[in-house]
């Protein structure tokens, strides 16, 4: 492009967006919400052995106002629902939520009276982990894939109602799959 | 330091409460070999039963291990006639044996003395009961619910509480400023 | 006292009310919860925050909340403070935010399924959960467990005390401020998830074992590796009592902090390191022996302080106890079955069962809803044992189906959490950390 050869070699130039993106996945302070055994898989993938200080998220903050990437780790009973709620509440966008292990993403093996059935109930999340602990390797795999979403947000305004759905890919698979849901006559793949 | 030669067994135990108590105690032997006697008190009788046994030389159960209840509503046990039993699980530190100790509850008037004047640890472990099956520990100081919140319906120990709830775990307030949250993929108040 | 109120109403429902402010007051604005007929004559008062307390921010008092998801709380605990500067006036707990129900669900479960239930309590050292429920349940039915079966069990047993020893010691020094020692431990813990993984298949939730025995057999390497690691650990172990031990910061932050008497601890229901911090040698292992112990010479250590530094130096020595219980244990495996012959209860292998019709006709017998493994009918059996924690117990009632009637789970944690509210009184808010991190409570365990 023009611009580039007058201002020479050192200096790239790129979008404001695909600095902010780097920058966002590249330092995402993730806040474990740590409740039960997945939390010290989680602090495990914290130490020295599964580092995820690789990926940038070194900062662990507690506080939810200085972090953008909670860890629902562990079952979340309806005693410490409005506890995680009001915590996401308090967290600044933009802001990513995994979740993970089996008892938070859907209740897992206790199907019982005082435990919510999967936290997507209540929140949105980008990246389920299943496992029961999930080994870290998983939990990095999934700080991968939030980095990988973050990338995909093309602007503010869409990764504002991507996540709202977070279900929604790309324009081209939403188009498929409208396509699907009317009943086309043609089977999909997926 | 335990002293290993002074242990009592269950039936040594039991035999030292009918000299003392008589005819308010009864004793069960539950089945199976190397079963371990238990002794069934009247709740009438259960802070004297239980005073003796931690004061009385030669018996001194110093530590509560353990209390907790049985709710025999799908269960025609003999020994009991009421639809709950307390229990109780004793140890000593000194002489390093246990016993168990049982007490029907009726369910309309689920009451019992609590033990909380002669061990501490039977403060939270009462609570528990309480919240569990709704039994009443008259005298214990802090008979709020331990586990549940504070506003749940129902007992959960319970034999007729089912399982899975009856819909609280898809309908409990959420205490927002802003109200409930809303987006994702998610259901609210919907079934499982 | 059968108050069946309604289920609080729908979400929408809910957004009509008016939110109360916070999490913290509210609940305890209903104030105190007392019996009626508490007679007032408890020898320990109990403080509960009252309405007075609440406005008064203008001199003297405030409530801090230590709230459900906090750093500092190992787990999901609530601790209510009333504080004056940095001075403990009051202090309130609040527990039952990971409650699930496994006792309910004990009695929809059978006796085999649950075994998965039991590792998910003391997460930290789910090895002796695991055992601890499978020799309730062998009292339950009578069942002998195979010697080699035996010594696995105690093997795996210490080393997941081990594991939970020096995390507990780690986080301990992480809340006052030696931050190595967090991932010093954890990177040895890692070593004993690589045993787990070797032996069990799982890093931390291990179900290995069965009524009977352990799942399957120990790899071909398992004796060398043990040993690598019975070195390894005697080397951090003595790493650990370097960095704290004579640590002039370190003691000057745990020595007289939470002091537990013998009496107290005795009356109050403490068990474990704590009650043996505190002077008195009661270890299950030696009171009430399973699974083997009275074959190996080991000894109980007590300490005279009953404070915190202790508690601590307690772990370290129970860690150096297991160590040697382990070198005396894998010298002594002998060759064998390691899941009880009695068909009855244990589940014959899967080859077995697609080529042998007895096979076939007994796994049947065990795992079809209304056969499955059968206690006699009215059996009850209380039976503990010690995980690193405590007393571990198990009270389980039998009505002669496939599922428990009752399980009672007697966690050593809960006891211990009650006597948090007594302890730090008139001590600072982080040396109620200090007091808090070597109570290790563990919330699983706490609130099942």
């Amino acid at each position: 492009m023009g611009l580039e050869k007058l201002l020479g070699d050192n200096i790239i130039t790129t979008s404001v967006n695909s600095v902010a993106k780097w920058a966002r996945k590249n330092a995402l302070w993730p806040m474990p919400f740590g409740t039960a055994c997945c939390a010290i898989e989680m602090m495990a993938t914290l130490s020295g052995r599964f580092d995820m200080a690789r990926f940038g998220a070194e900062v662990i903050r507690f506080s939810p106002r200085q972090a953008d990437l909670m860890i629902v780790s562990g079952r979340i009973s309806i005693k410490m629902m409005p506890v995680l709620l009001k915590i996401y509440e308090q967290m600044p966008e933009p802001k990513w939520v995994i979740s993970m292990g089996a008892c938070a993403s859907s209740g897992g093996v206790f199907d019982t009276y005082t435990l919510v059935q999967g936290v997507d109930q209540f929140l949105p999340v980008h990246c389920y982990i299943p496992g029961c602990p999930p080994r870290p390797e998983s939990l990095l795999d999934a700080l991968m894939k939030i980095q990988e979403i973050i990338d995909e947000e093309d602007s503010d305004e869409e990764a504002g109602e991507k996540r709202e759905n977070p279900g929604i890919e790309t324009e081209e698979e939403t188009e498929e799959s409208v396509s699907a849901e009317q009943g086309a006559a043609e089977p999909s793949g997926s | 330091m335990p002293e290993m030669g002074t242990s009592l067994t269950p039936e040594q135990i039991t035999e030292r409460l009918s000299k003392q108590f008589g005819d308010e105690l009864s004793v069960h032997l539950p089945p199976g070999k190397s079963a371990a006697q238990v002794a069934i008190v009247s709740r009438e009788s259960l802070e004297d039963t239980l005073s003796f046994l931690q004061s009385e030389a030669g018996l001194e159960f110093d530590f509560l291990v353990d209390v907790t209840a049985v709710d025999y509503l799908h269960f025609d046990e003999p020994s009991i006639q009421e639809r709950f039993a307390a229990v109780y699980q004793l140890y000593s530190t000194i002489h390093n044996h246990r016993f168990t100790l049982k007490t029907p509850v009726p369910e309309d008037d689920a009451w019992v003395p609590s033990a909380v004047e002669l061990w501490g640890s039977a403060l939270w472990a009462e609570r528990e009961t309480h919240d569990m099956y709704g039994i009443r520990f008259k005298g214990n100081p802090d008979m709020r619910r331990l586990l549940m919140p504070e506003d749940f319906p129902g007992f959960p120990l319970r034999k007729d509480y089912p399982l899975r709830g009856r819909g609280e775990r898809d309908a409990f307030p959420q205490y927002l400023d802003s109200g409930p949250i809303s987006g994702g993929a998610g259901k609210e108040g919907g079934g499982e | 006292m059968s108050e069946e109120r309604k289920a609080p109403g729908l979400p929408a429902e809910a957004a009509e009310q008016s939110p109360p402010e916070a999490l913290g007051p509210e609940l305890l604005r209903k104030g105190l919860a007392a019996d009626p007929d508490y007679r007032g004559e408890h020898p320990e008062p109990r403080f509960f925050i009252t309405d007075e307390a609440e406005d008064d921010f203008g001199g003297k008092t405030m409530t801090l909340n230590l709230g459900p998801q906090h750093p500092a709380t190992h787990g999901t605990l609530r601790v209510v403070l009333k504080v004056r500067g940095e001075k403990i006036v009051a202090a309130d707990t609040e527990i039952g935010f990971l409650h699930t129900g496994f006792e309910k669900l004990s009695e929809h479960m059978s006796y085999q399924q649950w075994v998965t239930v039991t590792d998910r309590m003391n997460y930290m050292s789910a090895m002796n959960n695991n055992v601890g429920y499978a020799i309730a349940c062998e009292e339950l039915l009578g069942v002998e467990v195979p010697r080699r079966a035996q010594v696995i069990r105690v093997i795996l047993s210490e080393f997941s005390r081990l594991a939970d020893h020096i995390v507990c010691n780690g986080l301990a020094g992480m809340d006052v401020g030696a931050f190595s020692l967090m991932f010093w431990a954890f990177e040895r813990r890692e070593k004993v998830y690589d045993l787990m993984e070797a032996v069990t298949g799982t890093r931390l939730t291990t179900s290995y074992t069965r009524i009977g025995g352990v799942f399957r057999d120990v790899p071909t390497d398992f004796d060398s590796m043990v040993k690598d690691l019975v070195t390894e650990f005697r080397r951090f172990l003595k790493e650990m009592r370097s960095m704290t031990i004579g640590n002039r910061i370190f003691e000057d932050r745990m020595r007289g902090v939470g002091i537990i008497s013998s009496a107290d601890a005795v009356n109050w229901g403490l068990t474990g390191p704590i009650l043996r911090a505190s002077g008195i040698a009661y270890d299950v292992r030696k009171a009430r022996p399973y699974s083997g112990y009275e074959r190996y010479d080991f000894e109980v250590p007590t300490q005279d302080g009953g404070d915190s530094y202790s508690r601590f130096v307690q772990r370290l020595e129970e860690c150096d106890q297991s160590l040697d219980i382990i070198s005396q244990a894998i010298e002594d495996l002998p060759e064998g079955p390691v899941l009880s012959e009695d068909k009855k209860i244990s589940l014959p292998e899967k080859d077995e069962v697609h080529q042998n019709i007895e096979s076939l006709i007994h796994h049947f017998k065990q795992i079809m809803f209304g056969h499955g493994i059968l206690p006699e009918r009215g059996r009850e059996v209380y039976s503990c044992t010690e995980s690193p924690n405590g007393e571990l117990g198990f009270y389980m009632v039998s009505d002669g189906e496939m599922n428990s009637y009752k399980t009672r789970v007697r966690p050593p944690s809960i006891f211990h959490f009650a006597v948090l509210p007594k302890l730090i009184e008139g001590l600072m808010i982080s040396d109620a950390v200090a007091v808090l991190a070597t109570l290790n409570v563990i919330a699983g365990e706490l609130d099942r």
